[in-house]
């Protein structure tokens, strides 16, 4: 049965702006509003504002050992500054991936973690099960909103709104600013590949924020699509489709968000597979000799042999070729080495690479 | 969405004009929209012969690829060349300069199969 899709408090405005909707991870999303490629483009070139209220946010208070949040987070939170953000893991015992998140130390006892939409019951679950009795998990899921502003350009507008604090903003940094009379975080984060932010503030005040965005003719309303397109130029996984739970962040290329000098859920079945030699598979980047583009499922041949399946591809808009990223047996993941994607009648030549794909953005900028 | 009178459509969404004993085929304007920007465009060859509502083509857009169907059997004549370098003429014009391929019709009765314009526009609504 079919559980009835939830909106985001922008959802008139989508289908006021004409947008294509979809669901996604639950959510009924806008997937494009002019087409996937001008808006990839147009967040390459210019600014591109993303509806994003449908992932999830949890505070939580206690500090990082106490709490037992560092045995939760792959990360180490000790050494992070307060006003900062990481990425990293939250497993299972047996190290596979819960969710990947980006955890944010509003103070040294108080924390703001934002996950997947598909995930955030999920989370809270695992969430309460492993921090300690004392401390205090919110789920501010429903009434905080949030919108991603991704381009070179995003720092500039957000300026003429937010005050110039916000050049001061480093990469994985965050502060907060007046919005509507409401205080607000904004991080200098995204999934673009582009100088971007993501700003968080209360569902009632999004839509304000939204139109206030899209006053600027730099800025444009861009949706998942082109979003996923973006994500994929950068090699960024999309959980669900290129990590899960059966996946750990070895196979996936990802261990530098794992500090193992630290104790924490599922290390001890990480460690015991390293030694094992158990890590059969690795998440390999590749692009085809054409337009025609890798699809989420299609089998992996190299020398005739199956070797692996695509879990995420896409015709690029930036690179004009197809690029696809998926888990191939690790002895053929290798720079260089040629393979076949294959599906029905479908066959497509590609070429392993180095992520990412993409490297013109204006991220570090 | 555009669903020209001249035209002979199928539910699966590509249409057939007829021009004396020969058929230019492509995917409608419904069919571009649900698809959305296409970034390649492989047909049949010429000299292959197509089999009514049998695959002859592959659209891919951003977000996927679809299998073509064709409206009508018959010989292919000529492959619309310009999609290699423009598939987006799909898009822009998918009646017209975004035509996939002109065929020699093989049985004229099988376009007693096909809806038309009226029958088509009305079938898409209730999508």
């Amino acid at each position: 049965m079919q559980a009835e899709l939830k909106t985001t408090p922008l959802i008139k405005v989508h289908r006021s702006l004409g947008a294509k909707l979809a669901p996604f991870g639950g959510w009924l999303m806008p997937i494009q509003y002019t087409g996937i490629i001008a808006e990839h483009n147009w967040t390459r070139y210019s600014c591109s504002l993303f509806d994003i209220c449908h992932m999830g946010e949890f505070i939580i208070y206690g500090k990082s050992d106490k709490s037992n949040l560092e045995k939760i987070i792959t990360v180490n939170l000790t050494k992070m500054p307060v006003n900062s953000c990481r990425y990293g893991f939250m497993l299972q015992d047996n190290g596979g991936i819960v969710d990947d998140v980006i955890i944010y130390k509003l103070r040294e006892d108080k924390w703001m973690i934002v996950v997947n939409a598909a995930n955030i019951d999920t989370d809270e679950a695992h969430l309460r099960n492993y921090l300690s009795k004392e401390c205090k998990l919110e789920n501010v899921s429903d009434r905080l909103g949030k919108l991603d502003l991704q381009g070179r350009f995003s720092r500039s507008i957000l300026k003429e709104i937010a005050g110039n604090n916000i050049i001061k903003l480093k990469y994985y940094a965050f502060d907060y600013f007046m919005f509507l009379g409401e205080k607000s975080i904004i991080s200098r984060t995204g999934y673009t590949g582009e100088l971007g932010y993501e700003l968080y503030l209360s569902s009632k005040n999004i839509e304000s924020l939204w139109n206030l965005l899209l006053k600027n003719d730099k800025v444009r309303a861009a949706g998942l699509g082109a979003r996923n397109t973006l994500r994929l130029e950068m090699c960024l996984p999309l959980y669900g489709q290129d990590i899960d739970r059966d996946t750990t962040p070895k196979e996936a290329g990802l261990e530098k968000f794992v500090d193992f000098n630290k104790d924490f859920i599922g290390k001890n079945a990480l460690v015991k597979k390293k030694k094992e030699g158990k890590v059969g598979r690795q998440l390999a980047y590749f692009i085809t000799d054409s337009r025609r583009a890798p699809r989420s499922g299609y089998k992996i041949y190299s020398q005739g042999k199956n070797v692996g399946i695509v879990t995420s591809g896409s015709f690029s808009p930036s690179l004009l070729y197809g690029i696809g990223m998926g888990y191939i047996e690790l002895s053929y993941n290798q720079i260089g080495n040629r393979i076949t994607l294959k599906e029905s009648n479908i066959e497509i030549e590609a070429k392993i690479v180095n992520k990412p794909f993409y490297r013109n953005g204006s991220l570090k900028e | 969405m555009e669903t020209p009178d001249n035209l002979f459509y199928t539910k699966t969404h590509e249409w057939a004009k007829i021009e004396g004993n020969l058929a230019r085929l492509g995917i409608t304007d419904y069919a571009q929209a649900s698809l959305g920007d296409v970034v390649f465009v492989e047909c049949s060859a010429k000299g292959e012969m197509c089999k009514q509502s049998k695959h002859f083509a592959t659209v891919e857009s951003v977000k996927a690829a679809s299998d073509i169907y064709a409206p009508l059997s018959g010989r292919i004549i000529k492959v619309n060349q310009e999609l290699k370098d423009k598939p987006e003429l799909i898009n822009q014009s998918p009646y017209k300069k975004g035509w996939l391929v002109l065929i020699e019709i093989e049985n004229e009765k099988e376009k007693d199969s096909l809806l038309n314009s009226s029958a088509y526009s009305e079938y898409i609504k209730e999508l």
